[in-house]
């Protein structure tokens, strides 16, 4: 019976899905999991709007689906000195109201960056470095900054251009009522209902690849459940964040099309590293409870005990079902200073108790495992999980999942002993290693997501050298050596970066990105593949 | 009656104030909406601008004095996280939520109403048992659970609704609408349904209370001793007289419907303020927050006051301005 009706519905399902691309296929629809909250491209920074802007705007440096650096707005772009950076202009460029793209609308976007009002979190590191802009002709212009600045090119990947004259007065509410939501990109903004939907018409005039369909109807649908209910349906044509639960289910229906790439997105175990060898740990005690009178945290092996003792692999396919891949490091194979060598640390729990017990600690002791619930796929199972690991080594594991609003603001001031936290890397190692791994420094702006507040000053000297090293192999071996003392001296307890997932119906094909952006130049046709 | 309304008024302002400073210190306590809006790559002095461009470096009670002194003129603050005015955003949305709220209050009383009249004037009918075992399903059976289920079934299975979303809209005096529309009728149906059952259930079970109880009343048998036809005696004499619990609960239904339409606005996608209000307490957008809960205070204060003046209408005996 229930077979019959399923049956039944398959058949109904693809004979939809059949007559639909010849009445249908001009517009697509998407849905995703995340609202976006802005259409201005220098207001809010937050994966969904970067991931509208890529669909209205350029950027002079564009990235590809690998997150690899392609020209954008710039055919080409090289240090012509040690504090001067030239960026080519791409001619016959023009914005979605015909005006023409010049350096002077460079000019006129870097230095709006730092003056947007009211921005919640603005794009205006990317304008300091800058110094002195110089015009050289229309199409090519000059960065000069203090230091030499070798992630110039990188940060242009973030920063979308704007147009001098129309956006000259614009604010935030212009953009977001459409009126002056104009770009050089693939697409036009026909309607935008702020946290409901955004249309948007093909640019016809786009300098790159055209977009394949003339429509997009790009949806937030929030509740996981409903999102793949309605690709099921068939109101939908692709979405993201397609649940881990869902994921078994869609992979064998012969309808939908599943892609998928290892992301950049590493979810990690935090450390209390702030309180001294001889003090107490907020959230450590001895076995009876009592206060231990010592961080056991300061001590290495301690930390690599609790590191092999959890078994990455079962984490990765049991709680996270295949969609994660186990990491000992920021950064996956491939990316541009990825420690080549450093694996995943091996579980071993019988290793980790004989570390536990060469410490000083061989009844081990007891220590409480904080993350949020709403914030990483499945945060809240994986904190279960590992607090089960620890206590198997003799270290009592209590955990305590809350929501992220609350969590952050604690883990901020290191009212936790460890914690489960993730990092969205930029394909750099400078950028995990200056967020996480650097000395908290307020006056050089490091360490700001460094809630452990771990602290290694030959990590310190060597991501220093980096950040002036204007030769590009040379600054891998440098970001490549940091990474390693700090993964040997386990300032972090790397897990696993997430897998990044996209769903479609038959007749769609949607390239998926590392860095987690779902944008409508991604989905082609299938049979344009 | 303009002196009861006048007294009423100054209760209502003296609660939303109660209310703004509830909520003030509530965000306060719960965390720093800085941390959560940041770009986690930001620095710490990119982290100092955002809290001074929020407002959030001065101390609480000197943010919620230029919040009140504000509120006073109208202006409840613009919205951390889209840069616009709070009551703005909430009013776009709400056509989007009332229409939902009516569409599932209207249904309530247009399917409980008879329902429990059968039920309570047949009660040992098995129609009526049906009808009250029914009834204990739509009571305890959750609405997210129920609202899954809807779309499996209708969107998935049968392919005969939309599963999500408004769907077309009409526009009428700057505001969209989507019960005007075929299209937009279609979207509305199962989110509807799905807020309605609750209410229908318990329209069912009041409404044959009701009527059991009224039944046996004095002047119910002397209407009959006096040979009224049954319809006059059932639509004349009971059917007011069980009214006044009905209203009463329909009413204060229909406002938690509009505020806490939640669960059904995230699971059908529907553009509402019920979605707002839970993205912005996720991200502790603290102007919206506020402004929600004011207007949300003063629409049940405004509820209840229509209530009790239907009260009047319904029964003699209800004296508003009662000392």
């Amino acid at each position: 019976m229930r077979n019959s009706i399923r049956n039944a519905a398959l058949v109904a399902a693809s004979v939809v899905v059949a007559g639909l691309p010849a009445a249908k296929a001009q517009t697509l629809n998407m849905g995703v999991g995340s609202p976006v909250t802005s259409l201005d491209p220098h207001y809010h920074q937050l994966s969904p709007n970067n991931a509208v802007s890529d669909m209205i705007f350029d950027k002079l440096v564009s990235t590809d689906s690998a997150a690899r650096n392609i020209p954008g707005l710039a055919e080409s772009w090289r240090a012509v000195g040690p504090t001067t950076w030239e960026f080519k202009l791409r001619p016959n460029v023009t914005f979605h109201n015909g005006n023409a793209f010049t350096a002077e609308d460079v000019v006129f976007t870097i230095q709006r960056l730092p003056n947007v009002p009211n921005s919640p979190s603005s794009y205006a590191a990317y304008a300091r470095p800058i110094v002195r802009m110089e015009i050289v002709d229309p199409l090519t212009i000059r960065f000069h900054t203090a230091q030499p600045y070798p992630l110039m090119p990188l940060d242009m990947t973030n920063v979308r251009i704007l147009d001098s004259e129309t956006h000259a007065n614009a604010a935030t509410e212009d953009f977001n009522s459409g009126r002056v939501a104009i770009g050089t990109g693939p697409w036009r903004v026909v309607n935008h209902r702020s946290g409901d939907r955004i249309e948007f018409a093909r640019n016809d005039n786009y300098w790159g690849d055209k977009p394949a369909f003339e429509r997009v109807n790009y949806r937030m649908v929030t509740n996981d459940a409903t999102r793949t209910a309605s690709l099921l349906s068939g109101d939908l044509d692709v979405i993201d964040q397609v649940p881990t639960s869902d994921l078994a289910r869609l992979r064998r229906d012969p309808n939908i099309n599943v892609t998928e790439t290892v992301g950049l997105r590493l979810v990690f175990l935090g450390l209390d590293h702030l309180r001294a060898a001889d003090e107490n740990s907020p959230q450590i005690t001895d076995n009876d409870g009592r206060p231990l009178g010592r961080n056991p945290l300061q001590d290495v092996r301690v930390r690599r005990a609790l590191s092999i003792a959890i078994d990455r692999k079962a984490i990765a396919e049991r709680v996270m079902e295949g969609a994660a891949t186990p990491s000992g490091q920021f950064l996956p194979p491939g990316t541009y200073s990825h420690v080549p060598g450093l694996e995943a640390p091996e579980f071993n729990a019988d290793a980790a108790r004989r570390l536990l017990a060469e410490a000083g600690y061989p009844n081990g002791f007891r220590i409480t495992l904080s993350g949020p619930n709403d914030r990483y796929i499945n945060d809240s199972r994986i904190i279960q999980a590992v607090g089960q690991m620890w206590t198997r080594i003799g270290v009592r594991t209590a955990v305590e999942a809350q929501t992220w609003s609350t969590f952050v603001g604690r883990a901020g001031r290191q009212e936790f002993s460890s914690f489960l936290i993730g990092w969205g890397s930029n394909p750099d190692g400078s950028h995990p290693l200056r967020n996480i791994l650097a000395t908290y420094s307020r006056d050089r702006g490091w360490g700001a997501s460094n809630r452990g507040r771990f602290s290694n000053a030959e990590v310190d000297a060597l991501l220093t050298e980096s950040l002036s090293e204007l030769d590009n192999e040379k600054r891998e071996q440098l970001l490549i050596r940091a990474q390693r003392i700090a993964a040997e001296q386990v300032a972090v307890i790397p897990l696993h970066i997430q897998t990044n997932i996209w769903a479609s119906r038959r007749g769609f094909t949607h390239q998926a990105r590392v860095d987690e952006l779902t944008r409508a130049q991604d989905t082609r046709p299938a049979a344009a593949r | 009656m303009s002196v009861y309304l006048l007294r009423r008024l100054i209760q209502a302002a003296g609660v939303v104030l109660a209310m703004s400073i509830i909520v003030f210190v509530g965000v306060f306590a719960i965390g720093d909406p800085v941390e959560i809006l940041i770009s986690p790559d930001a620095d710490q002095f990119e982290r100092e601008r955002a809290i001074i461009a929020l407002g959030l470096d001065l101390p609480l009670w000197q943010q919620y004095l230029i919040f009140l002194g504000k509120a006073v003129q109208g202006d409840l603050g613009r919205s951390f996280v889209f840069n616009e005015p709070a009551l703005q955003l909430i009013l776009q949305r709400m056509p989007a939520t009332l229409e939902l709220a009516f569409a599932a209050t209207f249904g309530a009383i247009l399917i409980g109403l008879p329902l429990g009249l059968y039920a309570g004037l047949k009660p040992n009918s098995v129609g009526s048992k049906a009808i009250m075992a029914g009834s204990i399903l739509g009571f305890s059976l959750p609405t997210f659970w129920v609202g899954l289920m809807l779309i499996m079934v209708f969107a998935v299975q049968l392919g005969w609704l939309p599963s999500t979303g408004r769907g077309e809209t009409v526009e009428i005096l700057g505001t969209r609408w989507s019960f005007l529309t075929w299209n937009g009728l279609t979207h509305l149906a199962m989110p509807a349904l799905n807020l309605a059952l609750f209410k229908i259930s318990l329209v069912i079970r009041l409404t044959r209370a009701g009527v059991r109880e009224t039944m046996l009343m004095d002047y119910v048998k002397f209407a009959r001793a006096k040979g009224l036809s049954p319809f006059r005696v059932t639509f004349v004499h009971v059917f007011k007289n069980i009214l006044i619990p009905v209203v009463t609960v329909t009413g204060l239904e229909f406002g938690s419907t509009i505020a806490f339409s939640v669960v059904t606005e995230s699971i059908f996608a529907w553009p509402g303020m019920g979605k707002l209000i839970i993205d912005s307490i996720n991200v502790l957008d603290r102007p919206v927050i506020v402004a929600y809960l004011m207007i949300v205070v003063l629409m049940f204060i405004t509820i209840n006051l229509v209530v009790d003046l239907m009260y009047s209408v319904l029964d003699p005996r209800v004296r508003l301005d009662s000392k």
